[in-house]
């Protein structure tokens, strides 16, 4: 075999000159402008001068000058803020098992080969459709204590029935509740659904053989084969938690008093509302802590498994 | 079992043969009553109701007179149905001291929706075009960061983005908005398109590629013409999710007349003055849930498919 | 090999993916007009290489001629070759005819020349009846020919083939290897064929590089390919069902394999080996004697039939021999039960011979 050491460029017929590194791909470089932008100035910078902005004095404006701890420490004092965050714990809990379960039980229900199917599956979904501002005030209407829910059940006989969660402190999250629930479990109903529609059919045919009953091979076969399902549920779920905001704002306005205040809208009032920008900022930044929080086991179970493996 | 009826039509000549087939034979009769049909119907049943309740106490809210509401039934169909609700709630809502209806923020929804829909799902298409058929270095990383930024919370982006705007003399202004929209619509869509063209073949981009077409040539006359429906749900996705948004709408817009149909409907019927109108209120909540429930029940299939295509992967 | 006026020329090509070495310092010269096959398992690195003459990838190191002319750098469309792919690649919304003349009209070249360049594509692929439909509406067998003319109107000089009929069935995939065949007699073109199938590579080959880890194994004539496999990997290969090998040494002029001593007389060394040497003797199953041919074997010997699988042209018999369980290809009217003895012949004149240590043929 011939051995040449010519290397490309001594070629004295090269068909192309070959362009320098950054000119390569061009085309791909420039079409992608706007998503290099908004990754990095918009997202990356913006994140990053919040959190900066976080340890400073800023009020009315923002201005650089330094405050260490002192924001996080008014905010961890502040009585609104830890309601916020209890609340948004309690709402966060109940619908992160809600969602699952109801999603997944539907999910399993639907997928039963049941006549009308699409009918039922619609109506599980539409509300997913609405925005939280509908949402919030349809739900605001039904359970309008003189007018609404309350008032029909009284009709009917039980006179004493007291259902008014909207007024009532106590369980003014389980208002917001009801509504959150109807309008998030018709999506993870669906991406349920689809997941166990990816279940190879043998499965089952193997279950049948082998005379296990349907719950259990659900519960014992299948849910174990929809780890990924239900990790991707349970991310979306938890993102959704935090960003808790425009039904609080339909529904409750944070009423009665604080009672449903939840930290997305407390930084939205310190930052637009009060002119308290040092405090929407460092609040905004607990809100960033949550969220990574929920995310690196979530990135560590997904990605961290992989490259060992 | 061998029935009688089937027996007596079938030929003399294998009636012998039939006859040696005791015991249960042929399909196994169904029982369509069975306990297990009748939990799993009826839970979907009482579990549909509790789904379509609200949709239709709106209806039937919206369509009754005011003084029905404060003796009637929330649930009650309306005992004479009135269209006033509608008109009153288009027409002359108030907000604050406009009283021209929701009118004015559904033409304002749709000032921003055409140009944000149309802006996104443009640049988000080139993006998982790029993204899938022309890697460059580095490519993946800007993609990670963007998806990364898909799960911050808006609330701490917002006020560099108004830094940003009024830096750029647009806060407050349509197109500033549209921005935004563009910016936070950009991750799911990105994945979306991405996701779709990488299912496409790598052969067909290497025929392109020797039939000397480029990176626009390939995108325009090979992979639009072929990706109709991941356009259809980027565009259902973008539809609802701008119609619906309020955060941006509250925080972007400078004055009370620009503001969207969300943040006008939710002034109108959470506003502190004067009789609550509960039949404005729901003729008002409907029509603002009108444009995406429209969308939903035409689009059928196409929306699933959108949703579990933007979220398995989200 | 060097050719003097090659058509296609690889020049110490390196190709890696960060430390994954896929091609390694190959050179390679293809003749004017020459049907080379590169042949290897998956993951050997015959389709990157072919992506790389094509400029589909970019090499790490080192040049890809065609023509004379230094391609390296050069964009697809501008190397003057044509591609086949595996999938067909057919632009789905394109009609056939669109899509014969996509690169036609990217390249702005005449109407009346595009016309004339279907109208001959169309008639040697006889896929006239078809121009106007979608490739939706074709037969798998049908989107190939048009996959085939869209590279025979570029009026080009070098036509890849990137395993062109792995996805067409058994029948299909037979009609069309013939086919391509005829067209290659036709066209004199130079054709690069990539495949993993023995089969097309034996029928359809002037030349086969067999590949494997990025490097050519061996380049050859499907008949030195076949008869004289330069190393034990080539030799295993190719054949269906494989050689039968077994561990011996040399001792002057027999190789000692358990239970057996056979003669090297007959066969042609390249290199001999030293007396007491490990190596490995490799017999193909048809080259194993039986009935009538036993009287010219330099070497005898019986065994018993340990499994028999008909394959209605020729008979599989398995047997134990040398510590191994031998291969032996019998006719297809072979009445062989298992437990039955038989006499077999062996010619190590038709057998290879390997160093244990180097794996190299001797």
């Amino acid at each position: 075999m011939t051995i040449s050491d010519t290397r490309p460029d001594a070629g004295d017929r090269a068909a192309a000159r070959r362009p320098s590194r950054l000119f390569r791909n061009l085309p791909s470089k420039i079409a992608m402008l706007p998503l290099i932008f908004t990754a990095v100035v918009v997202f990356l910078g913006g994140t990053i001068w919040t959190v900066v902005y976080s340890f400073t004095k800023s009020g009315l404006l923002p201005r650089l000058s330094w405050a260490g701890l002192d924001q996080y420490e008014r905010l961890w004092s502040s009585r609104k803020w830890i309601v916020s965050i209890e609340n948004l714990a309690i709402y966060g809990f109940f619908s992160l098992i809600g969602t699952l379960v109801i999603g997944f039980t539907l999910a399993a229900l639907l997928d039963r080969k049941i006549r009308g199917e699409a009918v039922f599956r619609s109506i599980f979904l539409y509300p997913f459709a609405l925005s939280f501002i509908v949402t919030g005030l349809v739900w605001q209407w039904i359970l309008n204590p003189e007018l609404g829910l309350q008032n029909v059940v009284r009709e009917m006989g039980w006179t004493g029935f007291s259902f008014d969660p909207l007024n009532n402190p106590d369980i003014v999250m389980f208002g917001l509740l009801i509504a959150g629930l109807w309008q998030g479990t018709g999506l993870i109903m669906c991406i349920m659904l689809a997941g166990l529609r990816g279940i190879d059919e043998d499965i089952w045919k193997a279950a049948r053989v082998d005379g296990i009953g349907t719950v259990k091979t659900y519960i014992r076969v299948i849910i174990p084969m929809m780890r990924p399902v239900f990790v991707t549920s349970l991310v979306l779920i938890g993102a959704g938690i935090v960003k808790l905001y425009d039904l609080v704002v339909a529904q409750t306005s944070g009423g009665p008093g604080i009672s449903s205040e939840v930290p997305a809208k407390y930084v939205m009032t310190a930052m637009f509302g009060g002119q308290n920008l040092g405090q929407g900022f460092a609040a905004s930044t607990m809100m960033l802590v949550m969220v990574v929080i929920i995310l690196i086991p979530w990135a560590y179970l997904e990605f961290g498994g992989k490259k060992h493996g | 079992m061998a029935d009688v009826g089937i027996l007596a039509t079938t030929k003399a000549a294998e009636q012998p043969v039939a006859a040696l087939l005791d015991g249960p034979r042929g399909p196994k009769p169904v029982r369509r009553f069975s306990r297990s049909n009748i939990i799993i119907y009826g839970t979907l049943f009482v579990v549909a109701l509790y789904y379509a309740l609200p949709l239709y106490v709106m209806i039937v809210t919206s369509l009754k007179g005011m003084p029905e509401i404060r003796v009637g039934n929330i649930f009650a169909p309306p005992l004479e149905v009135t269209f006033q609700p509608w008109v009153k709630a288009w027409q002359e809502a108030c907000t604050g001291i406009n009283c021209d209806g929701l009118s004015r923020g559904f033409w304002n929804s749709f000032q921003i929706l055409i140009p944000s829909v149309i802006l996104s799902v443009a640049i988000a298409s080139v993006n998982g075009y790029a993204l899938s058929m022309w890697k460059f270095r580095g490519s993946e990383v800007f993609f990670t960061l963007l998806m990364i930024g898909a799960f911050i919370p808006y609330q701490v982006m917002l006020y560099p983005i108004v830094i940003m705007l009024r830096e750029a003399g647009l806060y407050g202004s349509l197109t500033g908005l549209v921005l935004v929209h563009v910016a936070f619509g950009m991750p799911i869509n990105t994945l979306l398109f991405r996701n779709y063209f990488a299912s496409i073949p790598e052969e067909l981009f290497k025929a392109a590629r020797v039939d000397g077409a480029g990176f626009w040539a390939i995108f325009f006359r090979i992979m639009l013409p072929m990706s109709l429906p991941i356009f259809v749900v980027a565009l259902i996705i973008q539809v609802t999710g701008i119609w619906n948004d309020f955060l941006f709408g509250v925080t972007f817009t400078s004055s009370p007349e620009r503001y969207p149909m969300t943040v006008q409907l939710n002034n109108i019927v959470n506003s502190v003055q004067g009789v609550k109108e509960y039949n404005v209120n729901m003729a008002a909540t409907l029509l603002t849930g009108l444009v995406p429930l429209v969308i939903y029940f035409a689009s059928g299939k196409l929306f699933v498919r959108g949703i579990a295509a933007g979220a398995v992967k989200g | 090999m060097t050719l003097l006026n090659p058509s296609v020329s690889i020049k110490n090509l390196d190709l890696s993916f960060g430390a994954v070495k896929v091609l390694q310092n190959l050179n390679l010269d293809i003749g004017d007009g020459e049907f080379l096959v590169l042949l290897g398992s998956s993951g050997c690195g015959k389709s990157t290489l072919l992506n790389v003459i094509a400029g589909l990838l970019e090499p790490t190191d080192g040049q890809v001629w065609i023509k004379g002319r230094n391609v390296t750098w050069a964009e697809p469309s501008e190397r003057g070759i044509g591609m086949v792919f595996q999938s067909y690649a057919l632009y789905p919304q394109m009609t056939v005819e669109g899509n014969l003349t996509f690169g036609l009209r990217n390249a702005k070249v005449p109407k009346a020349e595009i016309a004339k360049r279907v109208a001959r594509a169309a008639e040697i692929l006889q896929i006239e009846p078809l121009l106007k439909r979608k490739p939706g509406a074709l037969s798998g067998g049908q989107r190939q020919r048009v996959a085939i003319g869209r590279a025979l109107v570029r009026d080009v000089e070098v036509f890849l083939f990137d395993e062109p009929l792995s996805n067409l069935d058994a029948k299909l995939r037979a009609d069309l290897r013939v086919e391509l065949k005829r067209l290659h007699n036709n066209l004199k073109n130079t054709m690069i064929y990539v495949t993993h199938d023995q089969v097309e590579a034996m029928t359809l080959a002037d030349r086969i590089a067999i590949m494997k880890g990025g490097k050519i194994m061996q380049l050859g004539t499907p008949a030195e390919i076949y008869g004289k496999p330069q190393n034990l990997y080539v030799a295993d290969f190719i054949g269906s069902p494989s050689m039968t090998f077994f561990d011996g040494t040399v001792e002057g002029d027999v190789i000692r394999i358990p239970d057996h001593d056979l003669p090297l007389g007959t066969y042609e060394f390249s290199q001999r080996p030293a007396t007491g040497r490990p190596a490995i003797i490799g017999i193909r199953p048809e080259h194993v004697m039986t009935g009538d041919n036993l009287r010219s074997a330099p070497y005898t010997a019986e065994v018993t039939a340990d499994l028999v699988e008909p394959m209605g042209s020729d008979t599989l018999v398995h047997c134990a021999f040398g510590g191994q369980t031998m291969r032996v290809r019998m006719d297809g009217q072979a009445q062989v039960k298992p437990g039955d003895r038989l006499m077999i012949g062996i010619d190590p004149g038709a057998a290879s011979l390997f160093d244990k240590e180097t794996e190299a043929r001797l």
